[in-house]
């Protein structure tokens, strides 16, 4: 068993070096080179990520007039300003609302795409893995707008229902949380996939076999032995979804509109339109504090969960 | 009356003839090995009568049933896997136990049984861990045990012990065989190692590319081979060159100048007479003449390479303080006619 083995020698590289041993009066040598190698990565980390993020952070203290643009004031009226307006509680209910049913869609369709694609045959299975992965490589801005011709009222999914005539009138998809939510599952539904797929390839063909034999039904099989091991790569795969849904901006921009607004629509609508930056601003950290909050509690309840079993 | 009986059993990848037509029984109780080298078709045998490979052709009767006919999940075989195929999500106990939920088996007598079978395998205590926190040899009695709890008709053994270092694999022969005994299942056993199929089964099944070789008692396999693969796949053994001649009963094969009596039906003409290396000895008077090439002392046993007319020869002899010639020195060796077999052929073509 390589695991085992993996293990070993894991626990034997991080056992004692002689900087942690118990001769601690010898004078400090510390090894700077990993530091110093690393440096230009955390340069342009710093310039290109923490900068702007520490600025907007700062911005979101500013207050804005109308008359008087941006004042240079440290207050938290931006943020009290959201915690008290429905209209915000709106947006930012509905902007987790989308990217708890995207989450939960692409698990529901991700996860038994990727276990029909790993049982296909060499040349299928190949062939549907790209068709699968392809929409990650055509832009999202024509592959949303695809979905736009696709919703209208006019458009081939409303024609297809009422010539079949399962309904009479068109149903609405523009402008509408259920178009949304449609489309960024279309997107995102990829990132599900990969990751299952991952765990699966961890998964020995023959445990299956094994359960057969020992007298389970073939659905048994995947409730009781397959689906438990990739229990772990669904829930990485629907961190990523979530954190990508809830920040996606071209989709909801697109298919929701003007009226149908998210939390990262409305941030880019508070600087361009109102330009009331400050406040825009505040409801950008707002959304980055609450991704994180959500994504690590859930990592945390994974690992804690499945420590024991998969390590 | 046979308990398993596999007809002519073949199966075919593509044009690739990976079992050629295997045609074994075995008794209730008994336990059969499989052995022969990588890629020889052992595992596509196990894996037909599992029911994980459709045969291409021919035929598995068990107990009289048909078993192509049954689903893998309804043939109620136990088998062990060479990767042991645990589930890791699972502990020992559970893993044991899941053939027995499937079964339907109440709680109460689940659990006995678990902890019973967890016993016979050494791991009592052990239940509550999972796969991942097991050595490798623990891995292996749970993934036994999981096959021996659901108490299959069949227990079928995919190179069980090929993962193990080599002093724990010989513990666990000693165990398999132990099990073996108290429990009294059928057993088959795959393995491309010699001495574990001679140690552990009640017969061989000798196979090469595909093919049966030969079927026996592991003594019978390795007193007489009934080819010079399978003289030469276990243990060592000489191959000589020699001629068949005579008619009706008296026949004779000579070998590098002396001539032996033949008691198997053989052709005349060219044949392979094979013996092994410690049945041969030095006689004086007559004998294959033959010059001493080398000669290694191997603490119990000398190892020598004699040059004769046929071709090489080695010769072991005990180390018990009768005088042995040195090297370069001219000899003559015998055997008795029991101790050689004789085969038509050519010793080129053997492996
Ligand atoms: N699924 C398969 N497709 C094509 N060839 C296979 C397949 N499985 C096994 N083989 C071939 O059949 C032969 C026998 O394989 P196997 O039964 O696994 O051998 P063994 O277990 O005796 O080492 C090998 O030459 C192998 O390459
Ligand atoms: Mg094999």
């Amino acid at each position: 068993m390589t695991t085992v083995e993996d293990t070993r020698m894991a626990t034997d590289i991080h056992t004692p070096t002689p900087a942690t041993g118990p001769t601690t009066t010898r004078p400090e040598t510390r090894n700077w080179t990993p530091y110093l190698l690393s440096l230009p990565a955390l340069a342009l980390f710093a310039t290109l990520l923490v900068v702007p993020l520490v600025m907007t952070a700062l911005l979101s203290l500013n207050s804005f007039g109308f008359y008087t643009g941006i004042e240079n004031v440290w207050r938290l009226d931006n943020y009290l300003e959201i915690v008290r307006d429905d209209y915000f509680h709106e947006v930012f209910l509905r902007t987790f609302r989308i990217a708890f049913l995207v989450t939960l869609l692409s698990a529901v369709i991700g996860a038994p795409e990727a276990y029909i694609l790993r049982r296909m045959r060499a040349p299928w299975r190949g062939i549907c893995l790209l068709i699968v992965l392809g929409p990650l490589l055509i832009s999202v801005v024509s592959r949303t707008l695809g979905w736009a011709l696709l919703f209208g009222s006019t458009g081939l999914i409303n024609q297809g229902l009422m010539g079949v005539g399962l309904i009479a009138t068109p149903i609405e998809f523009m402008y509408t949380e259920t178009g949304v939510v449609i489309a960024l599952t279309h997107v995102l539904v990829p990132f599900m996939v990969l990751s299952v797929w991952a765990s699966l390839q961890r998964l020995d063909p023959q445990v299956e076999n094994a359960a057969l034999s020992l007298g389970a039904k073939p659905f048994t099989v995947l409730r009781r032995v397959v689906l438990p091991q990739v229990v772990p790569g669904i829930l990485s795969g629907s961190i990523i979804v979530f954190a990508l849904a809830a920040s996606a901006f071209a989709t909801p921009a697109i298919i929701g509109g003007r009226r149908l607004k998210v939390a990262a629509t409305l941030a880019y609508d508070e600087f361009l339109n109102t330009l009331n930056w400050p406040l825009g601003a505040a409801v950008a950290v707002l959304l980055l504090a609450a991704n994180i909050v959500i994504i690590v509690g859930c990592n945390r309840l994974v690992e804690r969960r499945y420590k024991q079993v998969f390590e | 009356m046979p308990y398993l009986v596999l007809d002519s059993l073949t199966k075919r990848f593509g044009s690739w003839l990976a079992v050629d037509g295997l045609s074994l029984t075995v008794e209730k109780g008994e336990l059969v090995s499989l052995l022969g080298p990588s890629g020889c078709g052992k595992t596509t045998t196990l894996q037909m009568i599992a029911g994980f490979l459709d045969p291409t052709s021919g035929r598995v009767t068990l107990d009289g049933a048909d078993l192509l006919a049954k689903k893998p999940n309804e043939r109620g075989l136990g088998i062990v896997f060479q990767s042991y195929a645990l589930f890791p999500h699972m502990t020992a106990a559970e893993n044991v136990a899941f053939g027995l939920e499937m079964r339907g088996v109440p709680r109460a007598e689940r659990e006995r049984r678990v902890a019973e079978t967890l016993q016979l395998v050494g791991l009592g205590a052990f239940g509550d861990r999972h796969p991942k926190r097991l050595s490798g040899g623990q891995q292996q009695r749970v993934a036994l045990a999981r096959a021996l709890v659901i108490r299959p008709s069949l227990l079928l053994l995919d190179e069980p012990l090929s993962n193990l270092d080599a002093k724990m694999r010989e513990e666990m022969q000693v165990e398999l065989r132990r099990i073996q005994r108290s429990v009294g299942t059928t057993m088959i056993l795959v393995t491309h190692d010699q001495s574990e199929a001679m140690a552990l089964s009640d017969r061989v099944v000798i196979m090469n590319k595909g093919r049966v070789e030969q079927i026996a008692a592991p003594q019978a396999a390795y007193d007489q081979p009934a080819s010079a693969f399978v003289a030469n796949f276990l243990g060592r053994t000489n191959l000589l060159q020699g001629v068949v001649s005579g008619d009706g009963r008296e026949r004779r094969v000579a070998v590098g100048g002396a001539v032996w009596p033949v008691g198997e039906e053989v052709p005349e003409g060219p044949g392979v007479v094979t013996v092994r290396p410690e049945k041969v000895s030095f006689v004086a008077g007559s004998g294959v003449p033959g010059r001493v090439q080398a000669r290694v002392f191997q603490g119990t046993q000398w190892l020598f390479e004699v040059a004769t007319d046929a071709g090489p020869l080695t010769v072991i002899r005990q180390h018990d303080g009768q005088p042995l010639p040195a090297e370069q020195d001219s000899v003559l060796l015998g055997w008795r006619p029991e101790d050689m077999r004789v085969m038509a052929g050519q010793p080129a073509a053997s492996p």
